[in-house]
């Protein structure tokens, strides 16, 4: 038995506990060895769901494209497939294709990325230096292809923006062939570097039985031997024309991750291939009408980090009356704590890192509940702000001079 | 075979390459000529139809008439501007187009509002422009600094 006078409490976070990404980790230790772990949410929250009441639909498919710097074509794909159900839209083949070819190239450039945090996290910046580099080589397709690195605006209401040529197919393939190489060189890296092999082995483990329990997706229930994909379940885009295979594996900690999201890259090689080859010709997006009748609907899209899903509720106008947007991050933050039992404090941030999460895709709405689940409180915006000042100044930590002399020096 | 230091092969392989990146400010760096950067405006093709700015999900654009005829000026805040382009798919006579300018940075807030403004006709009294590009704008777009 744990004697309480032992446990020391220990704050990981807000300030980037594992990615540069705020979320507080309140880790309970006896001696290394984690007890306990509080998991706070809600520092990056942005009211996104709010805004996108008012906005027409056309400016929401920007805005949730900002949903998520990583998967912003997963984000703002998962909004429009919703708009398009609730329209009666029938995207064409070609706009489908040419979705699932940036979706997948979202996917190797958000792999390669979590490929060199995870190496960083465990002290291995040699892997991440040179899987960075290779991630630059789907940047600048992605770059080529839409027009920007990150925030791709593939998409419109519809079918998708941009066309590709066959310069740029021939770019593509060549660059899938440089990446594949390298991803070949980085599974063998993966299975025959010990040091990276023991740093990851038995760490943040999680049994079948707790990721379908906990409702964990993506790659992180892939490792664990849940057999789950959303482009196999519920097939959108071009995945029920595409064939691919479903990455598992029956590690269960953080070793078994990636190798799944290697092996995932090998699979997109292999779908952006296929996509290419078999483009259909035609228009690339039908008309949409601007104002989108009565009606809601559901989407699901596997994100490169799991399973993101959007529901859209529109009333005939131009706006949206309600969206509802859960990351995937979501539900795959209820699971560190269970993979944390009885791990060092050591294993932390390489733990929270493996789930690949995204904290600001993630916090939705303020709700300050009692610990015993009565008294819940809902914030508004204005009313959160003085409550933070309030508990910063009761802490002796104000603002207020710092900002007049701010003000003063400015003007 | 499992043995530690699989990435020593490659670290000795690199020592004698380029280094992977660019020395940014003193080498320019090569963007695809598809690059959304700065948005164009040429002034001979818009109708005044207001679609850019009813698209805009940043509120980053304005079109003003100019004058008595039907000529328009485009106001751009480009610190407002997310470069979707949305502006340039929206308008339906190739008044807006992209540019592979990308170098935008200000010390102020105030240079990064940009007129592309538009000379009304004779009769009409001249207007002073905010920030003075040359005459033929839609052509040669006159830089931020300007």
């Amino acid at each position: 038995m744990v004697n309480p006078e032992k446990i020391v409490k220990i704050p990981i976070g807000p300030q980037h506990p594992a990615l540069k990404e705020p979320a507080c980790f309140t880790v309970s230790l006896n001696g290394e060895k984690l007890v306990d772990l509080d998991l706070r949410l809600g520092y990056n929250h942005r009211g996104v769901e709010k805004a996108a009441e008012g906005r027409t639909y056309t400016q929401n498919m920007y805005l949730f494209e900002r949903v998520c710097g990583i998967c912003s074509h997963s984000h703002a794909t998962c909004f429009i497939q919703c708009v398009e159900e609730v329209a009666g839209l029938e995207v064409p083949p070609r706009g489908r294709f040419l979705r699932t070819l940036i979706g997948e190239l979202e996917r190797i450039h958000s792999h390669f990325l979590w490929l060199g945090v995870a190496a960083h996290e465990i002290g291995f910046d040699t892997l991440l230096m040179y899987s960075w580099r290779d991630r630059e080589v789907v940047m600048d397709l992605l770059a080529m292809l839409t027009g920007n690195r990150v925030n791709y605006a593939a998409n419109v209401i519809g079918g998708a923006k941009h066309d590709v040529t066959d310069e740029q197919k021939a770019a593509i393939l060549k660059a899938v062939d440089t990446l594949e190489e390298r991803t070949k060189y980085y599974i063998e890296v993966a299975s025959e570097e010990t040091t990276l092999i023991a740093r990851l082995s038995n760490v943040g483990r999680i049994s079948l039985e707790d990721v379908k329990r906990l409702g964990t997706v993506g790659p992180t229930a892939r490792a664990s031997g849940l057999s789950q994909d959303a482009r196999r379940d519920d097939p959108y885009a071009a995945y029920k024309e595409v064939p691919f295979s479903v990455i598992t594996d029956t590690h269960c900690d953080v070793y078994g991750r990636t190798l799944v999201r290697v092996g995932e890259l090998m699979e997109s090689y292999k779908i952006i291939r296929y996509v290419l080859q078999n483009l259909p010709d035609g228009p690339i997006a039908a008309k949409a009408p601007r104002k989108i009748p009565a009606g809601e609907a559901v989407s699901r899209y596997e994100a490169p980090r799991g399973e993101d899903v959007h529901y859209v509720r529109g009333n005939g106008t131009e706006k949206p009356e309600r969206v509802r947007v859960r990351a995937p991050t979501m539900v795959n933050l209820l699971s560190v704590p269970k993979m944390l039992e009885g791990n060092n404090l050591a294993d932390v941030p390489i733990t929270v890192a493996a789930i690949d999460p995204c904290f600001s895709c993630t916090d939705r709405a303020i709700r300050v509940a009692d610990a015993d689940g009565g008294n819940a409180q809902v914030f508004s915006w204005e009313e959160s702000r003085r409550f933070g000042i309030d508990w910063y100044r009761k802490n002796g930590v104000d603002f207020t001079d710092v900002n007049k002399r701010l003000a003063q020096r400015l003007k | 075979m499992k043995k530690p230091g699989k990435m020593l092969a490659e670290l000795l392989r690199h020592v004698t390459k380029r280094p992977a990146t660019t020395q940014y400010p003193f080498k320019k760096i090569d963007v695809p000529a598809t690059y959304r950067g700065r948005i164009v405006f040429i002034s001979e093709n818009c109708i005044g139809c207001k679609l850019c700015m009813r698209d805009c999900p940043a509120s980053a654009i304005t079109i003003n008439k100019v004058g008595e005829e039907k000529i328009f000026e485009a106001v751009f805040d480009l610190d407002k501007c997310i470069y979707c382009a949305q502006c340039v798919l929206s308008c339906n006579k190739k008044a807006l187009m992209t540019s592979t300018d990308f170098e935008l940075a200000q010390i102020t807030r105030k240079n990064l509002r940009m007129v592309y403004d538009a000379k009304p006709k004779p009769p009409a009294p001249p207007k002073e422009p905010v920030v003075a590009p040359p005459a033929d704008a839609g052509a040669a777009p006159a830089s931020p600094q300007a």
